[in-house]
């Protein structure tokens, strides 16, 4: 079988004279998930909207394995599993009705439709409402049988548009466990975001985006050091105030570091050269200083520079 | 070998052909229906129409309606036949597209592969049947009470009549799909709709016959009018020219043949079907 793509090929969306989407050249071939990450009104949506035939391009064309989406749909949605804003679900039928609609439609055979809507259900956490009707539910209960919706044709590839809106923190929690289960199921994921932490969390790689312009597409690990020349960022934080010479000394005396800044008096944020080796000498050195270390993240904030340095630069 | 496996079990999914499509739509447009309570709704409208006539007609035995069969049939179906198809266009037609915009419930039906034109004719087909499974209960109820003062003996143009009726109720639900695709408020399409079907369209006849003295062949309503028609005694002649007043001005009035009303009916039905469609092929979900 081919590997999943999705490609857009001079995919340009205008709304009367503002361009929305401009002339985006994008082709993401294979099993991986990709962050589509932008600020709001980025053209995130406007571009997954696109993939989907819910708008029509003003020119380009947006093609999912090779077919084309506007003039195809049927064709190239055949495997694709969406997720486009946050759909509403017809109020008056159950989770389980609205599931099986989507089941027949899909074609999922009928042996198979009530097992596999169970265990959508079971996935998203939905198992004691499923025959509620979904008039009455949350936004966040809603999305949850959304993204059940896109599981449950099993497909290969899934478009999804900033699926962990409107969950509480510990529903954006059980999505992304979700998202990241499926990377070890061999499918492509095409996922935009505005968070940067999801991004890095889920993503092997990631397309920013800002004024509907891409700005660039590459790994997760290659954009942040082509962008930050090697460097990684580290937040550390200690159980006491620390007192006034402490970043200097860490700067000077720990190698690799290039500095070491206040984020308050508790937290710092250490800068430097080199991979996970660094990383663990760097850890361990600070533990060895006897500073009440207590936490110790790799800042997604090396992806954060990057991030604000490319749309900083997009106006 | 998961992916193996996976693999397998995707392939399994085969999508289904845009017929078993339609079915699918129409089914779940259908339970909507059932679910929401506005079938249930129309059908006590329906009900509470059928007995009052009931009532008054077994209480006051108005000689006029009840000298003939025909005037029987024509009394009770000729007027309300046409109401009430208007009012399944306002029921079920409505909203059935613009719904799908402006509750953003097109994100959740459309985002698959399936053809919009599928889903379009899915819940025109629910809409119909809904339609029709009410229109069966006024019907049953009308050749009731027929049965009850004339006997088994049902003259043919009422059958002629009901099967019009049907034919209406297509043009009807052809037409609010039509406005239901053009606007992207459910509640400007059902105004639009019940304005034109519950008098707008008849005004405008009346207008056009009387005052411009030309036959309003462009008019759905007056395409209808073969509904009733068919039920008179002596079926209306196309062109009556009466002259009053001192100066002997001449009125000309119009009824649509028979052949004239299916065509006007059938023409409505195509045009909008096809302009329906294609509004909501291109119509965007911004
Ligand atoms: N129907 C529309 N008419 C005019 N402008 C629109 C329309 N839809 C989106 N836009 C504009 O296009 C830009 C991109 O929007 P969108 O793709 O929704 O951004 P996001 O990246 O936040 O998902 C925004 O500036 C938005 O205001
Ligand atoms: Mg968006």
């Amino acid at each position: 079988m081919n590997e999943p793509s999705i490609q857009a090929v001079g995919l340009t969306k205008r709304f009367g004279s503002f361009t929305a989407l401009d002339s985006l050249n994008l082709n993401v071939e294979g099993s991986k998930c990709v962050g589509f990450l932008g600020p709001n009104g980025a053209g995130k949506t406007t571009t997954l909207k696109l993939f989907t035939d819910l708008i029509r391009p003003s020119s380009g064309e947006a093609l999912v394995n090779g077919v084309n989406v506007h003039t195809r749909k049927k064709k190239a949605l055949e495997s694709v599993g969406t997720l486009i804003e946050t759909p509403e679900i017809y109020p008056s039928l159950t989770p389980r009705e609205a599931l099986t609609m989507v089941a027949e439609t899909r074609g999922v055979p009928a042996a198979e439709r009530k097992k596999r809507i169970e265990d959508v259900v079971t996935e998203v956490r939905m198992d004691e409402w499923v025959d509620k009707r979904v008039g009455k539910f949350s936004k966040g209960m809603k999305q949850r049988i959304n993204i059940a919706a896109a599981l449950l044709s099993d497909p290969r590839i899934f478009l999804l548009d900033e699926p962990t809106t409107g969950l509480d923190p510990r529903g954006m929690s059980e999505v992304r466990d979700i998202v990241k289960s499926l990377k070890g199921k061999q499918r492509l994921i095409f996922m935009s975001s505005h968070l940067l932490s999801e991004v890095t969390d889920i993503c092997d790689e990631v397309a920013m985006i800002d004024h509907g312009k891409l700005l660039v597409y590459d790994t997760l690990s290659n954009v942040t050091s082509r962008f930050s020349g090697g460097e990684n960022i580290v937040e550390v934080g200690f159980l006491r105030p620390l007192d006034g010479g402490v970043n200097g000394r860490i700067a000077s005396g720990v190698p690799g570091v290039t500095s070491a800044e206040r984020v308050d008096d508790r937290t710092l944020r250490i800068r430097f050269n080199g991979g996970a080796s660094t990383q663990e000498r760097l850890l361990s050195n600070l533990v060895g200083m006897n500073l009440g270390v207590i936490s110790y993240k790799p800042a997604s904030s090396a992806l954060e520079d990057v991030y604000l340095n490319l749309i900083k630069d997009t106006k | 070998m998961i992916a193996l496996s996976s693999t397998q079990a995707e392939s399994a999914n085969r999508v289904p052909s845009s017929l078993t499509q339609v079915r699918v739509t129409m089914k779940y447009t259908f339970l909507d229906y059932f679910r929401s309570r506005r079938f249930f709704i129309l059908l006590a409208i329906v009900l509470l129409i059928s007995s009052a006539l009931t009532i008054v007609i077994g209480y006051y035995r108005p000689p006029g309606l009840l000298s003939s069969d025909l005037s029987f049939y024509s009394s009770w179906w000729g007027i309300s036949a046409v109401l009430l198809t208007a009012l399944f266009g306002i029921f079920f037609g409505g909203d059935a597209i613009s719904g799908e915009f402006q509750n953003k419930t097109g994100y959740f039906s459309l985002s698959h592969p399936v053809r919009r034109s599928s889903v379009y004719i899915g819940k025109w087909l629910a809409a119909f049947l809904a339609s029709s499974i009410i229109l069966v209960v006024f019907t049953a109820v009308t050749l009731g009470n027929g049965v009850y003062y004339f006997g088994l003996s049902l003259p043919y143009q009422f059958g002629e009549a009901v099967l019009f009726t049907w034919f209406y109720l297509v043009a009807v639900l052809g037409s609010t799909f039509f406005f239901s695709s053009l606007f992207k408020t459910s509640s400007y399409a059902i105004l639009v709709t019940a304005v034109l079907f519950l008098f707008a369209f008849n005004l405008i006849q009346l207008l056009v016959a009387s005052f411009a003295q030309l036959e309003p062949w462009f008019i759905l309503t007056y395409g209808s009018q073969i509904i009733g028609n068919v039920l008179s005694t002596q079926y209306p002649p196309h062109v009556t020219t009466v002259r009053f007043g001192p100066e002997g001005r001449a009125l000309t009035a119009y009824n649509a043949t028979i052949p004239e009303g299916l065509v006007i009916i059938a023409a409505y039905f195509i045009v909008t079907a096809i302009l329906g469609l294609v509004l909501f092929e291109r119509k965007e979900f911004t």
